[in-house]
Order: structure tokens, then sequence, then C-alpha cells
């Protein structure tokens, strides 16, 4: 059974500061991690691996060179190997030119049972990715999964919802994407680390995967970031104290007061 | 460059690993109850904290000294008791038959200790023999194919605990320490018994104690490296031990300033931080030129045990001044807390008894003195 796993590094704060210009993310001086619903998605993966017999475990991300780093780690925590897409024609991608990325280099690894993704990214939020990919492979996707359990050729799982969740069953080849419930990711193992520095990450720019660079990129993005800025804070809100009745009188006055009602 | 890429995601691995797992509520309750939980143990081992330095093939990881070093400082400073268990099976537990063990040896023995499944206790000093190691007293004597072991071990890190040990007595009273050799015991062989185990200053929940030999058969097949050549692999085997005292005391020294920096920055007294007297601040920069002065003693000794240099004196400079530093450190860490440092609601009292035995420990400040000289003034 061949399992891929989708990951991304993205800046460890929620503190990073935006271009006034660009209106991008600066990512100089920030902290760079394995997105955390990405380490969920892995160690799906890798409890899969821990049970069944003959499954390989990949990872595959869209980055910059030293996104090679966060693959290192992914290498440590247990994956057998590692896929790179890197080359400056993908640089500045929005999400539909992301997936479209993905899916190639996808295609190219090929044979794939299950590839899983987290529900999102803690820069973008989007949550579009993971779902884009399946549909440009076309294979099914279920997104915000929560459990899982494997049955042959089908997998039945958990979609998490606001108040419970559904269970689909799903053939395989799929794309799922995880939530944080799904489970607790591990730690790197020494010997895993000591493992993944011998092994050698494959990267593939856009000649590799079959595109060109006019389909990649920011070129090939039709999303454009307009303005991109920090809410003003809103301040701390009102608590209002007294009886139902004293909080309810004091609530109609203010909101008469404010014009809203 | 003394630090590659495995180092540096080693390092990543050990303080995540400390952060989440070696939280206050953990590190109170050991205090506390003076046990060390056991399922923190298993998580310890399953990351590979056993056998950092011990190659794949035995069973464990195949990381080096620096490796270990990075795991040691890291684990100490958020809790020197855990970074004792890391420690054990690494250097004197594990160490004594790295060296010198054979094949069915290290099956037998070193396997199950990096796994974390068995606890093997290094047994050297005696109640009257510490720094003079030479001078034991427990003796073994030929008898068929096995040695008749007879003595008294002290100050047994584990002992109360631990499955196994290798234990050093004299097969030559008449040689010195040409005359040792070491021998691995199972504890629970008839004739050994361990004494009650002792109340100590600090690193509560790691219980120490004597073991007692008493007319103990050891079959010859369980005789450690040849017969009187026990203390050279004794003494080989505190090289490395250097390196990892040395590496808890920068740990547990880096939690001290880092508690220090916090606390100055966070009290006020006349109107302003503390930090902003210079009685404190001055303090604050001392401290951390010092530790800043003995990591790089440390990682320059592992790097040399790595790269296959002789490192005793850099071991023994390593660990006297890292340990020296440490208790220092940490002296000062309760000076800036004030009335607060005395209490045990704060960390930097835990930090100040932990630390005192460093200096102690594998060998004094004096004896690294020693150590150092002797290699300087050489004949």
């Amino acid at each position: 059974m061949k399992i891929l796993v989708c990951v991304k590094q993205v800046p460890d704060t929620n503190e990073v500061k935006i271009d006034p210009v660009k209106g991008t993310l600066i990512r100089e001086g920030v902290p760079s991690i394995l997105n955390p619903d990405d380490a969920n998605a892995l160690e799906a993966a890798l409890a899969i691996k821990d049970t069944e017999p003959n499954v390989t475990v990949s990872v595959l991300t869209m980055g910059p060179p030293q996104a090679s780093e966060m693959l290192r780690e992914c290498l440590a925590m247990g994956a057998d190997d590692a896929y790179l897409l890197s080359d400056r024609a993908f640089g500045g991608a929005d999400t539909w030119s992301t997936s479209n990325t993905l899916a190639a280099g996808i295609r190219k690894i090929g044979d794939l049972d299950i590839i899983f993704a987290g529900r999102q990214a803690i820069d973008g939020d989007t949550a579009q990715v993971g779902s884009q990919t399946a549909q440009r492979l076309d294979v099914p996707v279920v997104t915000y999964v929560q459990d899982i359990e494997l049955q042959g050729d089908k997998v039945i799982v958990q979609r998490q919802m606001e108040d419970g969740y559904e269970l689909i069953e799903v053939a395989t080849p799929c794309l799922l994407t995880a939530v944080k419930e799904l489970n607790e990711p591990r730690y790197m193992s020494i010997s895993n680390i000591v493992n993944a520095c011998k092994k050698e990450i494959t990267v593939w720019g856009h000649e590799d995967i079959n595109l060109s660079p006019e389909n990649c990129g920011l070129k090939a993005s039709p999303t454009q970031v307009f303005r991109s800025f920090t809410p003003a804070s809103k301040g701390k809100g009102e608590m209002l104290n007294g009886t139902v009745k004293e909080m309810s009188t004091s609530l109609i006055s203010k909101l008469k007061g404010l014009h809203v009602i | 460059m003394i630090f590659n890429e495995q180092h540096e995601l080693i390092r990543k691995l050990a303080r995540d690993f400390a952060k989440n797992e070696l939280t206050s509520d953990v590190l109170d309750k050991i205090e506390e109850t003076d046990i060390f939980p056991a399922e923190l143990l298993k998580k310890m081992g399953k990351a590979g904290f056993f056998g950092i330095k011990i190659p794949q093939e035995l069973g464990g990881s195949g990381s080096d000294h620096r490796g270990y070093a990075i795991v040691m400082e890291e684990i100490a400073r958020e809790s020197a008791v855990a970074s004792l268990y890391v420690s054990s099976p690494n250097s004197l537990g594990g160490g004594p038959l790295l060296l010198s063990g054979t094949a069915e040896q290290l099956e037998k023995y070193l396997k199950p200790v990096v796994t974390g499944e068995k606890i093997l206790a290094f047994a050297l000093t005696e109640p009257g023999a510490g720094s003079d190691a030479g001078g034991m007293t427990t003796t073994a004597v030929e008898d068929g194919d096995c040695y008749v072991l007879n003595g008294r071990k002290t100050f047994i890190t584990m002992a109360p605990f631990s499955d196994y040990a290798v234990v050093y007595a004299k097969t030559d009273m008449s040689r010195g320490t040409k005359g040792i050799t070491a021998f691995i015991i199972d504890m629970k062989m008839d004739g050994v018994s361990c004494g009650k185990p002792e109340h100590k200053m600090g690193l509560i929940g790691c219980a120490t104690s004597d073991i007692i030999l008493e007319n103990v058969r050891v079959s010859k097949a369980d005789m450690l490296g040849e017969l009187n050549q026990g203390f050279t692999n004794a003494m080989k085997t505190l090289d490395v031990g250097r390196i990892g005292v040395a590496a808890q005391s920068i740990g547990v020294a880096q939690a001290a300033l880092d508690a220090s920096i916090q606390y100055a920055k966070d009290r006020k007294q006349f109107g302003r931080r503390i930090a902003d007297f210079q009685g404190i601040s001055f303090m604050i920069a001392d401290m951390a030129t010092k530790l800043q002065a003995a990591k790089h003693l440390v990682y320059d000794a592992a790097y040399k045990k790595d790269t296959n240099q002789n490192a005793t004196t850099a071991a023994s400079m390593a660990k006297y001044f890292a340990s020296e530093i440490c208790n220092e450190i940490c002296a000062k860490a309760v000076q800036i807390h004030g009335g607060y440092g005395y209490m045990k609601d704060y960390r930097v009292e835990r930090l100040y008894r932990d630390c005192r035995v460093f200096t102690i420990y594998e060998g004094t400040s004096q004896v690294q003195q020693i150590v150092i000289a002797g290699q300087l003034l050489k004949k």
C-alpha cells in the first residue's frame, strides 16, 4: 500500500508581519514549522504503516529549498521518502495554482492508495488545496476526517461536523484531509533522525512534472490579493450584571442608544 | 561547524519532548513521591533517548557523543533527574558493555537496556574507595567455572530497581588498579542485596543505595572484558560519563539563567524592575558569559570524542568548569529571586539542590584537576 502525505512549511506564529506593498507574508526571521494539521495527516499515515504490512509513506510539499528541513523532520517521524516541488516558477501561487502543481507531482509519483493532507494551513487558512487537488486527480475526497478505519480497498471515515460527525465509506484511491482530533502526532526518534539525514530528498522543478511555467505559480493564479491587513482590535466586550430582568432592560437601552433597534 | 543537521533535529526533538512531557505538574509529583513514572520512561525509550550513541545493530539509535550531549542538556534543562535516566543506559550502564562486552553479552544485557526494558547499574564506588577507586576491597575469587564476589558498593544510582549491575572487584589484591576485573551480575542472584535508599539533597526520583555482595557466584561467561583489565574499562567509561555530567550542568545552568532573566524583568522594587539595577543585571551578564564558555567546552569535548581525538583532558575540563559554574549560576539565581528563591514554589530552589552533586559525582572537581594536570605535566 502506498500512502502520500501533502505537507506545508508554515511560519510558527500568529504575529507574522505583512508586506504593506505586496500584501504577502514576510517570512524572514520567523521560525518555520510543519503545519499542525499536516502533522496529524502524517501521523494517520504512519499509524497505518505501524499496523499494516508493506506500507510505504511518502511526503510531498511545494516550497522554497529550505522546505527540505521540514521534509527531513517528516522523515525523522518515520516517513519513507520525501519529494520537494521547488522552482522559481512555482512562486506566488494561490490555491488554484498550488493544487495544479501538487497534482502534477502526485501524478508523477503515481500508484497511490491514500493521499492525506491537513485540513488547512495556519498561514493561509483557506482549506481549499486538499479538495482542489483531489478534484484535479479525479479521486474522491473527504474533508475534516477525525477517524479512519481501513477495510480492504475502501476506507470508513468519520467526517467532523459542528454538532457530530458523518460516517462515510470511500473507495481508494482517495484523498482525506485531517483535523487535529484525528490523533496525536508522534515525536521524531533519534534513530529515525540518524536515518533521515542519510536519505536523499527528491527535488522536482516544473519540467520534471511536465508543467509549463505559465501554468505554475503567480502567472497561473487567478486570485489577486487586493489588500492584507491586521484587523483593528475590537477591545473588550462589556459584561452585564444583575438579574435577567435588569440585564435585559440594560441591554435594550444600550442597543437603542446605539440605534441598533 | 560543531553541529550538523542531525544534531539540530535531535535538539528539536529533545526540546519538544522536554517541554511537552516534563511539565511542572509531572516534576512536582516526582519530587513529592520520589517515584519517576514508568510511563515517562517508556516514552523516553521510544524517542530513543536510552541508546543515543549506541549502534543501531545493537538496538541503539546510532547517533554520536554530540547527539548524546544535546539530549542530556535539553532534558536537564527541564529536569535534572530525568536526565539521569538518559545518562545511565548511554553512559555508565551501557558504556562498560559497549567497551568490553562480547557479542553474547551485548545481545543479552545491552539490547534490553537500550530499549528501556531493563535497567543496569554501574557499581564502582565503595564506602572506603571514592575518588581512590583503586582502593576498593570487594573481592572476586576464582572457583571452578565461577568467580565468588564479596564486598559492598555504595552510592549506586538506581541500584534498588536495577535488573543488572556492572561490578568492579579485585581479582588480584597485590596489583592495585591492575588487579581489578569487571563482572556483570543479575540483581536477583543469590547473595545480592541492596541497602535502603539514601535520603539525598537533590535529584529526587531516582533511588541510590548500596549493593551488598555475599558469596555471589558469577559465571565466568559474565566476566566483562579481560581479567585484571577492569580499571581501564571503568576509567574509559567515566571519560564519556564526564561529558554527560558536563552536559547536565549546562542544561540546569540554562534553566537557572532563564528563570533569573524572567524574574528580574517581572519583579519590581523601589519602583522599577530589579533588572534595571546593576547589582542584578551584572550578575546576569556574568552568568550568561560563563554558561556560554561552558557550552563550548562541552561541545568541544563531545566533538573530540566523535572525531576519535584524545578527549580525556577536554572531558575533564568540560566537567570541571561546567559543574562549577552551574553551581555558581544556580546560587546566583537563588540570590536574584531573594526570599522567593528559598521557597520550594520557585523552580530555582530545586535547581540549586539538584546541581550540588555535579561537582562531586563521576569524579569530583578536584579529581578533574588531577586528571587535567596529569595530562599536562606528564613526564
